[in-house]
């Protein structure tokens, strides 16, 4: 059996109509995994960035960033190795939850309180993926309402 | 030049050097279909059905080595023509396929013949565009020609609205393709090479494993050269048949899973795998772990994703095959001929004890007898299209190919009534030579229709039907691996065909006798008419040898032998 991995890969595309949708449609087509996916438009420049994360073995994500690169706006896939990576998330807590001790725990995932409403306080961490479960584990017991992560971004060491 | 969207289509047709476009028109396209008929530079070939004209303009790709060009209307004409472009997409066929659009006005408000276009055709294409602005049109027009037909060829798929075509706009096709995220990579890595080369010259075993690519890229002479020089026997998947001449020593067969036992067991025993073009389809290799066991992979291919996809290449090359082959004959004197006269000798063993033959019988026609007697008949002056099914398999397998581009089959997507509309597609590229598709009593109905084109274009295709009353391939199947329960594959239920070429204007021969069928092949060629000769074969015949699905190359079926009397 080929080991399943998972893997980044940051794809830079031109920026134009659909072609998300190509390489969504690549990906249902094969049969690959979409763990996260985020995309934003490179600043001063027609093209775009998405980071994928995905999963497989070392023959599937060779074929997945081959199939990737054929796509005609395609312009550039990384396989990631040695990279830097963040993930946002987003928790939404009752405001009757020990505030001082969530603040502190945000405080060591690179977060804070960032918004305090009627009733519900929103927290932000920023900080690598596996970080953010470890939080996303560790708030548990404060009966977080609503919870919203980002999907990684991530640029080469 | 300020002109309008439609009068920017005809124009850039004409620039391409488009002589024939195969197509339907309907509301959404009209204004294109308008400045078709003020033009006189290229032919315009109403199929009868629009799956039929993007199957006409794949014949006339494969056989001409140009873009083949289809247009057709939006919403129904479109989704018609998607099962062509799926064909031409597993083919690697260079297409462009224009289709009209409901204005941009009403993208999206369930109009009336409106469907997402791009979105069905995403899958299925190279790439494809949305055209929203006429000032566009000259851009996208030139790069989708130099997409289909660079590379790895494909389809193109270009939807433009109806208002777009009415807009005015610039026009100026003298700009080059500029597309920075699209270069192909077409010459290999020298130093690659050399140590391909090296490999081959160490090798005992070695196999040349020739598939589609060698003649998309108008390799094929280039590659006999190659053989010749090297000595090294060859196979050739379904895709590359006539690349080699039939007669040519070094080709033992096509392999795969109707290949011959002799091409199936030097794959199985080769030590050095030189794939040339071809991709390692699952009917090519069955089980994979099984394939080439104890063989090194040398492959060369323009698509990096094709290399080491299903099977580990150890000297990957990407390039042209074309220009790669030329690097290798240069190269080619490190080869001794005379090192694999052993190797020569165990293959032809191979094929001395299980040849690729069949059981001649006295009072019914073997469907194989057919396409043999076409081959003599015929030979190179015969282009053969095929349906899909048994008679595919046996034109495969039986016919005396002498070049390439002679064959036209669907192979990827194995669509029943491509070969009619795609024989249509073969005869405009190629009108010196005779149109022969050989089809099924099941296929031919899939695309019968065309008979109405090809009277009217005077294209005079001849149609063999080899009829077994049966969806003879499935019934094959059923027979060998569902305990003989032909579900729905019984076809006895079937039209008059020779009075249903009569009716559109041809000539029909129904045939059960050998003196018959050369009497009527004869009659047909020498008429120059649209034909079809229905030929009565043996029912239960099948194609033989096979590998199951799944299965192992060197753990065929094989043609049982029969006891001599």
């Amino acid at each position: 059996m080929e080991i399943s991995e998972r893997r980044v890969i940051s794809v830079i595309v031109v920026n134009e109509a659909s072609v998300l949708s190509r390489i969504t449609d690549l990906f249902s087509a094969r049969g690959y995994n979409i763990t996260s996916l985020t995309v934003a438009p490179i600043p001063d420049s027609k093209y775009s960035r998405l980071t994928i994360v995905t999963s497989g073995s070392v023959r599937v994500v060779e074929q997945i960033t081959k199939q990737l690169h054929k796509l005609i706006p395609v312009y550039k896939v990384y396989e990631h190795a040695d990279l830097v990576e963040k993930e946002m998330a987003l928790v939404k807590f009752p405001i009757t939850e020990n505030l001082s001790d969530i603040s502190a725990l945000c405080g060591a995932y690179n977060g804070k309180i960032v918004n305090v409403g009627n009733g519900v306080i929103i927290t932000m961490v920023a900080d690598e993926p596996r970080r953010v479960d470890h939080y996303l584990d560790a708030i548990k017991r404060y009966n977080p309402k609503e919870i919203v992560r980002s999907g990684a971004v991530a640029l080469e060491r | 030049m300020q002109i309008s969207g439609a009068q920017m289509v005809i124009e850039a047709l004409i620039a391409e050097g488009v002589d024939t476009v195969f197509g339907y028109p309907g509301g959404a396209i009209m204004n294109v279909y308008d400045e078709i008929y003020k033009q006189d530079k290229f032919h315009h070939i109403l199929t009868r059905h629009e799956q039929a004209a993007v199957h006409a303009a794949e014949g006339y790709a494969k056989a001409s080595g140009k873009v083949g060009v289809a247009m057709i209307t939006s919403g129904p004409g479109f989704t018609n023509a998607v099962t062509g472009l799926a064909d031409a997409y597993m083919d690697s066929i260079p297409l462009v396929v224009i289709s009209g659009q409901v204005p941009m006005s009403l993208i999206g408000t369930d109009a009336f013949q409106e469907i997402d276009a791009v979105g069905i055709s995403r899958s299925c294409t190279k790439h494809n565009y949305l055209v929203t602005t006429a000032a566009d049109l000259p851009r996208i027009l030139k790069e989708a020609f130099y997409i289909a037909s660079s590379g790895r060829p494909g389809p193109v798929h270009v939807d433009i609205p109806k208002d777009v075509t009415a807009q005015i706009a610039e026009f100026d096709y003298s700009k080059p393709v500029d597309i920075e995220t699209y270069k192909p990579n077409t010459k290999g890595n020298t130093r690659q090479i050399k140590k391909a080369m090296e490999a081959i010259a160490s090798a005992r075993r070695p196999l040349f494993y020739l598939g589609g690519g060698v003649v998309s890229s108008n390799a094929a002479y280039d590659v006999r050269e190659l053989v010749k020089r090297t000595g090294i026997p060859a196979v050739e998947t379904f895709m590359a048949r006539g690349t080699l001449r039939y007669d040519d020593p070094h080709l033992i067969s096509m392999l795969g899973m109707h290949g011959s036992y002799a091409a199936n067991m030097a794959m199985s025993e080769t030590d050095l795998v030189i794939a040339l073009g071809a991709r390692f389809d699952d009917r090519v290799t069955g089980k994979l772990s099984e394939f080439a066991k104890n063989a090194e992979v040398i492959h060369v291919d323009i698509d990096p994703a094709s290399i080491s996809k299903l099977v580990n290449a150890h000297y990957p090359i990407v390039g042209d095959v074309k220009n790669v082959v030329l690097e290798m004959i240069e190269m080619s004197s490190i080869v001794n001929p005379e090192r694999y006269e052993g190797w020569r000798e165990t293959i032809s063993n191979f094929d001395e004890l299980h040849p690729l033959t069949f059981h001649e019988d006295s009072e019914r026609i073997k469907p194989q007898w057919v396409i043999k007697r076409i081959g003599e008949l015929l030979g190179d002056d015969a282009n053969i299209s095929t349906d899909v099914g048994q008679h595919q398999m046996w034109s495969a397998q039986f016919y005396p190919f002498t070049r390439p581009r002679q064959w036209v089959s669907s192979g990827g997507l194995g669509t029943m009534g491509f070969g009619f509309p795609a024989a249509l597609g073969v005869k405009v590229a190629a009108p010196e030579k005779v149109s022969i598709n050989v089809t099924g009593d099941g296929s031919i109905l899939m695309n019968i229709q065309e008979l109405m084109t090809a009277v009217e274009k005077k294209l005079p295709v001849i149609n063999v039907i080899l009829n077994n009353n049966f969806l003879g391939m499935v019934r094959q199947w059923q027979t060998l691996f569902y305990d003989k329960r032909h579900s729905e594959t019984d076809l006895s239920m079937q039209p008059d065909f020779v009075k249903v070429a009569e009716a559109f204007g041809g000539i029909g021969y129904r045939v059960t006798t050998k003196d018959e069928f050369d009497a009527a092949l004869k009659d047909a060629v020498a008429k120059n008419v649209v034909a079809i000769i229905d030929v009565v074969v043996d029912r239960l015949e099948n194609v033989m040898p096979m590998v199951p699905a799944g299965g192992s190359l060197f753990n065929m079926m094989l043609l049982e032998k029969k006891e001599k009397k």
